[in-house]
């Protein structure tokens, strides 16, 4: 049977899209190469009962994936590395059904106006690509509204003086705010910044047929085990309960089929190894921003852009240790961020035009504490002062964070492309993530990082560190690789065929039925998370296809 | 009785765990806490069916709901795979050497363990951190096993009724009692 599209990957976009083309009456089939922890195998359109409060399955040992030895990844900081420095776990979002959305702790701010128009707004910058975005945040506009709602987002109205105007209420008011991050708030306000409740995807209360967070606090990296978090558990249920879509988990597309200008359906690897083709009218790809570029290299599509322009955000980690205990493993990760180091403000363009930049941009940053035992333990050294340090726990009990999602520009040599050795445990090549911070991002973050340690300073810190992903050190060196999971940008979206690989409307210029419905088809990063934004374009991807509209 | 390592083996391993993670003013040694028995059990994890990868969820039981942690999770072909190159290393096995040969981690304990020798539990603790540091590549994996043994749920072998957890006031896992919004913002 040919299915009205295939979908590749059920993260967040991939959900959406299902979402969107069922409830239009398309039949899909949604093939995920992950497990299926997600909804009950016994009726799809039940949560399951996997995720757990557990640090070693989440953290430790891969339960939502990719494992890195069986699905490696390579990575080089420039060509002048040769063809790899490194192989094994690299920037890798779950997979998984859900996708990223499983472990994600659910901040899902909107862009703003500005960032999808960096080029006309504060002009180029030396060795990047800025560029606009094919569409703006008044097009977005009633698709960032469904989605909210869809997903399900608690926020607070008129909270952020720098966003954008809404057409619509958060659906849900803001959780209840953090200990710590309500001291952290306060000593920025004095400071002259602008906290706010981050519009969060964990519901505040009883949401969707699904129960209120109730805080506990195992949320950055985990299954949520009373799936009161919004990943796409949401718009899967509704998309199975439409009895038009069939899950295909752990199965990888290893082929787009193409004729001419269009797709005819998928080459599938099924659980068992077995081989066959998925005839599909259409074929929506949405396996995230590594995953997507080296299916389509896998496919033999030959657009020189493919894979070109990866950005993943460099972060900016200013980490304060209190006199008091901050109780960061209690609450949902994040309930405080601002916008301030992405706006921008006169002492940042004195920083730009002493580095000789046009303009310098941060990012949204994150009010955040550590909750987790086994990852404060493995910081600290083996040995006598192993259990003062656990039981003082400067870093786990005490310690207080901001971390800055700083914008990465698009450069031309960062790019996803395929291994031409490394190869997967089914035997096809992998994706290489070929990635090194431009002077913008430094600069910036050499501006902001002292600023934010100052706010650490104003809540009583004892002592603060500012540390960046990707850090220092050469590109042998793990830290080289960036671990913001942010991953964006590349098959970049555009009007010209020549710069750049899918049009306005998500579609590959050379394939007339192939949609791209994920962070892949961003321009620019922006210096928010790039959820809700790959999920907005998700729907509005395929409302286009379906010929539907968002429901206001 | 060991899953996986012997007797002997274990006996080197405890003295290690205890040099790594020594018992505390507010708490047992790792040994005590049953981080051998966590490594043994990751060692062997394919003794049992299914292997002890991954506990079940949503609960534990310690906080309400069913005791669930302790029904583990059925492993993938592909998850099979991935846990027994990691495990038992490839072997020359080719389905497990697409990109080459592995060293598993019974082998880095079996080696690692007998490089710091018989006799390591009789040693004074100068001499046992410099037969550890001889090898900091086995010291760093031994470490960061043993965290996750002490601090890890009990599930899994390790952190004996709770004691790593209760050394440093950590609740542990909360489902499904959570925390209620007043010890969130006013603890």
């Amino acid at each position: 049977m040919t299915v009205d599209a295939v979908i590749i990957g059920s993260g967040p976009g991939g959900s959406t899209a299902a979402d969107v083309l069922t409830a239009a009456g398309w039949t899909v089939a949604i093939v995920e190469k992950g497990r299926n922890h997600l909804l009950d195998p016994d009726d799809l359109t039940r949560p399951a009962s996997d995720f757990s409060n557990d640090e070693i399955k989440f953290h430790n040992r891969f339960f939502l994936g990719p494992d890195p030895i069986v699905e490696p990844r390579t990575f080089r900081t420039s060509e002048d590395d040769g063809d790899r420095t490194y192989v094994g776990e690299v920037n890798s979002v779950p997979s998984t059904v859900g996708g990223g959305g499983t472990h994600a702790d659910g901040k899902v701010p909107r862009f703003r106006a500005d960032d999808f128009r960096l080029l006309s707004r504060f002009g180029p910058q030396p060795d990047a690509d800025v560029a606009d975005w094919p569409v703006d945040y008044d097009e977005l506009e009633p698709y960032y509204t469904e989605v909210e709602r869809s997903v399900g987002v608690a926020g607070t109205d008129g909270a952020n003086p720098f966003a954008e105007a809404r057409s619509g209420p958060f659906p849900m008011p803001s959780g209840a705010p953090m200990f710590g991050a309500i001291r952290s708030a306060a000593a920025a306000e004095r400071l002259g910044y602008h906290p706010y409740p981050a519009p969060t995807a964990a519901n505040s209360i009883p949401y969707d047929g699904r129960p209120a967070c109730n805080n506990c606090g195992f949320c950055s990296f985990f299954g949520c085990p009373i799936h009161a978090k919004g990943d796409p558990v949401a718009m899967l249920r509704r998309t199975m309960a439409t009895g038009r879509a069939e899950l295909l988990s752990e199965t990888f597309v290893s082929r787009i089929r193409t004729e001419g200008r269009r797709a005819t359906g998928v080459d599938l690897v099924g659980p068992d190894g077995a081989e066959r083709f998925l005839p599909a009218r259409h074929v929506i790809v949405a396996a995230g921003a590594i995953e997507t570029p080296r299916l389509l290299l896998l496919s033999g599509l030959e657009h020189p852009l493919i894979g070109r322009y990866f950005m993943a955000h460099f972060q900016t980690l200013s980490a304060g240790s209190m006199p008091f205990r901050t109780y960061a493993e209690r609450g949902r990760a994040v309930t405080h961020v601002h916008d301030d180091m992405i706006v921008g403000d006169d002492a940042a363009r004195a920083a730009a035009a002493e580095a000789g930049l046009p303009w310098i941009r941060g990012g949204l940053v994150e009010h955040s504490g550590a909750a987790l035992p086994i990852m404060e333990a493995k910081h600290y050294p083996w040995g006598s002062m192993h259990p003062g340090l656990m039981a003082d726990s400067p870093i786990r009990g005490r310690l207080w964070a901001f971390i800055m999602q700083g914008e990465d520009l698009p450069y031309l040599h960062n790019r996803v492309d395929l291994d031409p050795t490394v190869r997967d445990a089914r035997g096809f090549p992998v994706a290489r993530v070929t990635y090194r911070p431009g002077r913008h991002e430094l600069v910036a973050s050499g501006h902001f990082g002292p600023r934010l340690a100052a706010i650490l300073q104003e809540m009583g810190a004892e002592w603060t560190a500012v540390t960046t992903s990707p850090g220092g050190g050469n590109a042998e060196s793990p830290e080289a690789i960036p671990e913001s999971r942010h991953n964006v940008g590349t098959t970049r979206m555009g009007t010209d065929p020549a710069t750049s690989v899918v049009d306005p409307n998500g579609r590959l210029h050379d394939f007339d039925n192939v949609v791209v419905a994920d962070s892949s088809v961003f321009v620019t990063s922006a210096g928010y998370g790039p959820t809700l934004t790959l999920v907005a374009l998700a729907a509005r991807a395929a409302h286009l296809l379906a010929g539907t509209s968002p429901q206001a | 009785m060991p899953v996986w390592l012997t007797d002997q083996e274990v006996g080197v391993l405890a003295a290690a765990c205890d040099r790594v993670i020594p018992a505390g003013d507010t708490g047992p040694g790792a040994s005590e806490a049953g981080v051998p028995g966590y490594i043994d059990g990751l060692l062997g994890a394919f003794t049992f069916d299914p292997p002890r990868i991954w506990a079940g969820g949503p609960t534990s039981g310690r906080m309400g709901g069913d005791a669930r942690f302790a029904h583990f999770h059925r492993l993938s072909v592909l998850d099979e795979l991935a846990w027994r190159i990691r495990i038992e290393g490839s072997r020359g096995i080719p389905e497990r050497e697409f990109n080459g040969p592995v060293i598993g981690l019974q082998e880095q304990y079996r080696n690692g363990l007998a490089a710091l020798g018989e006799d390591f539990g009789e040693l004074d603790g100068d001499e046992q951190d410099a037969r550890l540091r001889a090898d900091p590549e086995f010291a760093t994996l031994l470490y960061g096993h043993a965290c996750e043994g002490m601090y890890g749920a009990p599930e899994y072998g390790g952190n004996r009724d709770g004691a790593g957890w209760a050394a440093i006031g950590f609740a542990g896992d909360v489902q499904p009692r959570g925390w209620t919004d007043a010890e969130v913002t006013a603890p």
